[in-house]
């Protein structure tokens, strides 16, 4: 009895996290610690990544850009994972924060698709002879590129703010059953050069895919992009909360 | 035949109406009057289930026949066609009887392309007699009727009332009706009333 | 649904913009493929199975924005969403009719151009059936997309924008079917996983379809 009634004030104080006036106090002054932490982990992950670790015998000094493109590609996936949640939410629970975290989510996770993208072709070259080839991991992210761009731009195109955050949500939830659809499609259509998954959380450091001294930069390098990532996001999140209410003071403006 | 209830309403984000009540029984019209703009129009379309009020209940009947000010005619098909599909849609009564009474017999097997304004607006409004429905949700229906039309039209209307059918509808012309006005200037919903979350977002 | 089904085959074989154009535009992609990779038989075969897929689809593609844009504007789609037929089924009924009109004159014709691309005959029998099957899946997800776009003007370059990634497994499938049959292999497998596809789109898209019109429409 009295457990449910905890959970319950626990649940709604959750939500009421997302109500904007309480979103953009917290949001606010959180902002400066992960600004602050972003640059220490991203940093140091990265100059520790970059200059101390030693060349690897077989991949030469091209294996370091690994600690950009890891890192980038886990948070594109985990941009689309978050505008699917934020639209669901939305679309159930008419939180109008979540919905406008997944807009902002999608211009971020749109550009760490792209970083991705491009330090693979960097990174294939050498390996592989040339920027490009349709392998189906890097056929799924140019695919998840294409369903960045078609969320950011209906987004762009409807006018009235509460269709257009409706009907990109079911885009979205639409968008992830196909996203997902393509996946398997790309592997059921080649089986492809990319080597086999680098940094798996769950085993990877038993199963040595890589060595401890590649690994531990490139776990603070992750943390620095996972900051980089909710911090871009809240900042995304606060400036659409602050242009959607000055469209309704403006709205007001011209009713008096 | 219909409640409304403390219904506010508003369009594209704007609140426009604030606690609007009133009720149509079988055999009434109501003609609902107000300055363009007021909000006629969004109120009709939550009336007719196409829009969700900000709050407030509307009960009575399920389905409704709603004519808006475009009157959805497919040029290709014969005024005839047009009626039958939505008889077939609603399951209602044979266009024969709707054609006769708005005088459309002639144009029967014309295309609805080649027809008027006026006539266009009539075959719009014989299509609420092949609905079957007791209530009419009528935007402006006597826009683009001359006189003579208009009196057609009240006729019409008023043998629906009289076989115990109900309208809600909007015009600007008087139609001497059995029914009743009700201005909506009253329920104007001022700044103060609407608030919007994203007003709270003070920092 | 039925009514409404007969109703848009009427207005397409009328208005003379559903049969004739895509299969016309369908052609012309063809035509124009040994034009631009030169007139060699051999790479003509290569290559005709995935060109014939892609060139369906994009004739697909033409006639998306007219499945509720032309109800849309004439009011008609009001009415539809006022009357007992529910949403869902109007857009059913909408896409059954897109893909009668336009994605089976499609797959009927298909083999006949691949006889054009110097196509085998048993790998022309794998084109019409997987787009036969396929088919529907073009159809109901373009009609989706279209929901999407209804109260855009001219929202026809951002329909395709939003449809053509999500035509990717349906175009993966249907395009290995026709390959696989060409080298005269065992084509099964992608034939049921498009078959899958289509399902799957009938249980799920009415939803998303139905909710994506009353968001337009209110």
């Amino acid at each position: 009895m009295n457990s449910t009634s905890t959970s319950k004030r626990l649940w709604d104080a959750f939500w009421q996290l997302a109500n904007p006036k309480v979103f953009m106090g917290w949001s606010g002054r959180w902002l400066p610690w992960l600004v602050g932490l972003t640059i220490l982990f991203l940093g140091s992950g990265l100059i520790w990544g970059f200059f101390f670790t030693p060349d690897d015998t077989r991949q030469g000094s091209t294996v370091k850009i690994i600690y950009l493109h890891v890192p980038a590609a886990l948070m594109a996936i985990n941009g689309y994972l978050l505008m699917f949640v934020g639209s669901l939410v939305w679309l159930i629970r008419r939180q109008h924060v979540s919905v406008l975290a997944a807009k902002a989510a999608a211009p971020v996770g749109m550009t760490m698709t792209l970083i991705a993208l491009a330090t693979g072709a960097i990174w294939g070259q050498p390996m592989w002879g040339t920027y490009w080839v349709w392998d189906p991991r890097l056929t799924s992210f140019l695919i998840l590129f294409l369903f960045y761009a078609g969320y950011i731009a209906l987004w762009a195109a409807i006018e009235d703010d509460d269709t257009a955050a409706d009907l990109t949500s079911v885009l979205a939830l639409v968008g992830s059953v196909f996203a997902l659809l393509s996946r398997y499609a790309v592997l059921f259509w080649s089986q492809g050069l990319h080597q086999g998954t680098t940094v798996n959380l769950a085993d990877g450091a038993k199963q040595e895919n890589i060595s401890n001294v590649f690994f531990q930069p490139l776990f603070l390098s992750m943390a620095g992009f996972g900051l980089l990532f909710v911090t871009l996001l809240l900042i995304g999140t606060r400036t659409e909360l602050r242009r959607r209410r000055l469209k309704v003071l403006q709205a007001r403006e011209r009713m008096q | 035949m219909l409640q409304v209830s403390n219904l506010s309403v508003a369009r594209g984000g704007i609140s426009l109406l604030h606690d609007v009540s009133f009720s149509v029984q079988p055999g009434q019209a109501l003609v609902l009057r107000g300055a363009n703009g007021i909000g006629k129009t969004s109120l009709l379309r939550c009336i007719a289930g196409l829009q969700q009020p900000i709050s407030g209940t509307i009960s009575g009947s399920e389905t409704v026949a709603y004519a808006a000010h475009a009157d959805g005619l497919k040029g290709q098909l014969s005024v005839l066609e047009n009626l039958k599909f939505w008889s077939e849609v609603y399951g209602g009564p044979a266009p024969k009887s709707a054609l006769a009474a708005y005088d459309l017999q002639e144009l029967a097997q014309r295309s609805a392309a080649n027809l008027s304004a006026g006539q266009k607006r009539r075959l719009g409004l014989a299509r609420m007699l092949v609905t079957g429905c007791g209530l009419w949700v009528m935007d402006e229906p006597t826009v683009s009727l001359d006189a003579q039309n208009v009196a057609l039209f009240r006729i019409v209307l008023q043998a629906h009332l009289q076989s115990g059918g109900a309208a809600v509808l909007t015009t600007h012309i008087d139609l001497d009706l059995s029914g009743e006005n009700l201005d909506l200037t009253g329920y104007i919903a001022t700044a103060q009333r609407s608030s919007s979350t994203f007003e709270e977002a003070l920092e | 649904m039925i009514q409404l089904f007969m109703r848009d085959i009427g207005l397409a074989v009328r208005s003379g913009g559903g049969f004739g154009l895509a299969l016309i535009f369908f052609l012309i992609v063809v035509v124009l493929i040994p034009f631009a990779l030169g007139p060699d038989q051999s790479a003509l075969a290569l290559v005709a199975p995935g060109v014939l897929w892609l060139g369906a689809l994009l004739a697909c593609l033409l006639s998306l924005d007219r499945i509720f844009g032309l109800d849309y504007e004439d009011g008609s789609l009001d009415l539809l969403a006022s009357s007992p037929l529910p949403l869902e089924s109007v857009y059913i009924a909408k896409a059954a009719a897109h893909w009668l009109t336009t994605g089976l004159p499609l797959a009927l014709a298909a083999p006949l151009l691949g006889v054009l691309l110097n196509l085998s005959f048993d790998a022309g029998m794998a084109l019409c059936f997987s787009l036969l099957l396929g088919t529907p899946a073009l159809s109901l997800i373009g009609a989706f997309g279209a929901t999407l776009t209804l109260g855009i003007k001219r929202g026809g370059l951002l329909l395709s924008l939003l449809v053509l990634p999500l035509y990717v497994p349906t175009l993966i499938f249907g395009a290995q079917a026709v390959r696989s049959a060409s080298l005269g292999q065992p084509f099964d497998v992608p034939l049921v996983l498009i078959l899958a596809i289509s399902l799957g789109a009938v249980a799920i898209l009415p939803f998303a379809s139905g909710a994506a019109l009353r968001i337009n429409l209110r």
